[in-house]
């Protein structure tokens, strides 16, 4: 065997064919995880699966704690978390507004928890496949929210989102997000790094919190009034200054964020965009299409057919929704001319998240962009690439016009199929 | 049986705490401190002990104590004790879950219970004042039949959940009954059960001054009557095995025990207590007893 085979093999070695669920409990792996808490939920339980097959072959020593909730499970990785173990969990849906009650216990404690979600839509009427709205229904807790197009974005993406968490300038929990299904279930190439140069990248937690030094007595998140508190013993911060130090830490988190991608990089050669979106063909083009995760996957294919129309497309996929990067976005559209958003959610009662949130930011702009919003596949519905396409059309259309609506456009609804159904039997007023 | 010679002279919580005058808690705390020692931690949920520790910037204890919300105690214990384990650092440090009744019986029940499931290694204390004293004395899965909260004026009916039935019905190495009245008792089960490997449940009779409506100088008092009365047997039961504590031992005999109105008639709490409802409380007693009665001679 020659030396130059030997290095092949070794590479070949280290790509795996993994789902996605996989490609996060690798990263749990090699993260070096200490106590991992989780209850099962439908499309995250392989992940967690799968730690308790590393735990019990001895590839990683970590605590599992098999809860019977997951209120319970960020309960014990907050705890475990402030008692200085680098901690972590996996949920979907249901689980993570189970958890909700916790999210901001975290944040406001500056715990780094990775949570990996596996997105689905919320119930009722009941449904376990994919939409974004669990990820975006906790958007105002104080998490850091990261949302995955590819298994090896989970993987690399969990790696540096315990460096970016675990940075002593922020301290911030995070969500690793990927599409339920589409990512979770299905198998795709990973490249596994080396143990030894993750941990190089990724040196062992040193908490703010540590509850296991009993030498150092603390009262960790008493009561705490509006108002600081003078006493003899020293001064203590008001809920209000906490507050503030949070959404500072969640501000300053965004070039810690690019930092930290950009380390990898270098390290592991694989960079996602700027490491909070990712472009496709946006250098020549005056439309672009905003969207993250699985319709970001699939606009990268309507685009290229769109381009063959003439129409000059280009897309942003979303890579980090919080904190939100208001003037990064700012920057980079002012001198571009329509935006069309797909939301695979929806603010209801308003629009798509994505669609208002993208308004916002680019109010004040000198040269505002058009921009149209749309819902799409919600619960799992196919987002195919004639939708994208259509969209395109539509807003484009309307911008002709000089149409500009808050009102939702769903695109990929069939009601025409449902003319003769007692439309009472699923929905009541019509 | 330890005397009062025995209990360390070191006191783990600083003075000057917010608790009420003559509050059951903070006898029940302070004694439970003593026996665990210096090497432990507290996780506490929201409750009266919230109150007692204070606010922001200070902690009331020698002793770290790590607040967490309402349901969450049991999993807080456990994510502390994962993390201990995850450290090597698991021999030396004792986790104690300290909780009021709503904390346990109530909100808290579902955590408590998969904890004690797994077999998590922690002592969970829940000190009983009889309803959610903290926000106003609402009523909770612990409050007696017929007691007046401020959300039952006419009284409350079906009497309080057998908490420690339930604990033992998971199985655990020690489950053990406690009053604020008789310390030296509670002392010598806080320091049998840190050396217990498993989970330890502790529950604990809390009188309330404001909430049961009595003079705080009478904490002692009310809570001995409760003792006396046979309303509350103090018992552990260790590995399946029942013993009636000391201070509750000579009350197997019914004739030992005191008439269960001497406890009710100096609370305001049972002032709309029907004649019916004495009765109820009779049997009630008459019932427990014959029972602990029926399985002490079953061990025998």
């Amino acid at each position: 065997m020659t030396v130059s085979n030997e290095k092949e093999k070794v590479t070949n070695e280290n790509i795996m064919i993994l789902t996605g669920n996989h490609a996060a409990a690798h990263a749990f792996r090699q993260a070096k995880v200490g106590v991992i808490s989780a209850y099962p939920i439908t499309p995250q339980s392989p992940v967690v699966e799968k730690i308790a097959e590393f735990i019990s072959e001895g590839k990683l020593k970590a605590r599992f704690v098999k809860v019977e909730s997951e209120h319970s499970a960020l309960a014990v990785c907050c705890a475990a978390s402030a008692t200085g173990s680098r901690v972590g969990t996996a949920t979907s849906a249901h689980g993570l507004e189970y958890m909700y009650e916790m999210l901001p216990w975290a944040s406001g404690n500056r715990l780094p928890i990775i949570i990996n979600l596996a997105t689905r839509s919320l119930g009722a009427p009941w449904s376990v496949w994919t939409d974004h709205q669990d990820f975006i229904t906790i958007r105002d807790v104080g998490w850091i929210q990261f949302i995955c197009e590819n298994n090896q974005e989970i993987y690399d993406t969990n790696l540096q989102a315990f460096k970016i968490a675990e940075d002593p300038r922020i301290f911030l929990p995070a969500i690793v997000a990927y599409d339920g299904y589409i990512l979770s279930h299905t198998m795709m190439p990973v490249k596994l790094e080396n143990q030894e140069e993750i941990d190089g990248f990724l040196p062992p937690l040193k908490h703010h919190i540590n509850l296991s030094d009993i030498s150092n007595v603390k009262g960790i998140d008493p009561v705490t009034t509006p108002n600081i508190i003078k006493r003899a013993e020293g001064t203590a911060p008001g809920y209000y200054e906490y507050r503030y130090a949070l959404q500072k830490a969640l501000e300053n988190s965004i070039n810690i964020i690019k930092e930290v991608h950009d380390e990898f990089f270098k390290k592991f050669g694989r960079s996602y965009g700027n490491g909070i979106y990712k472009t496709v063909d946006t250098n020549d083009a005056n439309t672009i299409i905003f969207t993250m995760g699985s319709v970001a996957s699939q606009a990268r294919i309507a685009i290229k057919k769109l381009r063959t129309e003439g129409l000059k497309v280009g897309l942003v996929s979303l890579k980090l929704f919080r904190p939100y990067p208001a003037e990064d976005l700012r920057e980079f559209f002012k001198d571009k001319e329509n935006i069309i958003v797909f939301d695979r959610d929806i603010g209801y009662g308003y629009e798509g998240v994505l669609s208002y949130e993208l308004k916002a930011a680019l109010y004040g702009l000198k040269n505002r962009p058009n921009i149209k919003g749309f819902i799409v596949g919600l619960g799992g519905r196919d987002v195919k690439t004639e939708h994208i396409i259509s969209g395109v059309h539509k807003a484009l259309d309307a911008f002709k016009k000089g149409i500009f609506t808050n009102k939702t456009d769903f695109l990929g609804l069939n009601l025409e199929e449902l003319k003769d159904y007692d439309e009472s039997t699923y929905f009541k007023g019509g | 049986m330890v005397n009062v010679m025995d209990l360390p002279e070191e006191e783990y919580i600083y003075p000057g705490t917010r608790a009420c005058a003559g509050c059951g808690m903070a006898l029940i705390y302070r004694i439970a401190l003593k026996a665990l020692g210096s090497k432990t931690i507290v996780t506490v949920p929201a409750s009266c002990l919230t109150v007692l520790h204070g606010m922001q910037g200070f902690c009331s204890t020698k002793i770290s104590v790590y607040h967490t919300p309402f349901a969450t105690t049991g999993a807080s214990a456990s994510g502390i004790r994962a993390s201990l384990e995850d450290k090597g650092l698991d021999e030396e440090i004792c986790v104690l879950a300290f909780a009021g009744d709503g904390g346990t019986t109530d909100i808290g029940i579902q955590a408590l219970s998969g904890a004690a499931e797994r077999g998590t290694n922690f002592i969970f204390a829940c000190y009983d004042n009889e309803a959610y004293m903290n926000t106003g004395v609402q009523r909770s899965g612990s409050t007696p039949l017929g007691v007046r909260t401020t959300t039952t004026p006419e009284g409350k009916l079906g009497h309080k959940k057998n908490m420690p039935k339930i604990l033992e019905a998971h199985g655990i190495p020690y489950v053990t009954t406690g009053i604020s009245s008789y310390p030296l008792d509670l002392f010598e089960k806080f320091k049998k059960a840190r050396d217990i490997f498993g989970t330890k449940y502790f529950h604990i009779l809390s009188p309330c001054p404001p909430g049961w409506g009595y003079e705080p100088k009478d904490t002692i008092l009310i809570g001995r009557l409760a003792v006396q009365t046979g309303f509350w047997p103090l018992y552990e039961v260790i590995n399946g095995k029942f013993i009636l504590s000391k201070p509750s031992s000579k009350y197997l005999d019914p004739s030992k025990r005191k008439p269960i109105e001497e406890y009710l008639s100096v609370q305001k709490r049972f002032k709309t207590l029907s004649a019916q409802e004495i009765e109820i409380y009779k049997t009630y007693i008459n019932d427990m007893w014959q029972e602990i009665k029926k399985r002490i001679e079953s061990q025998e």
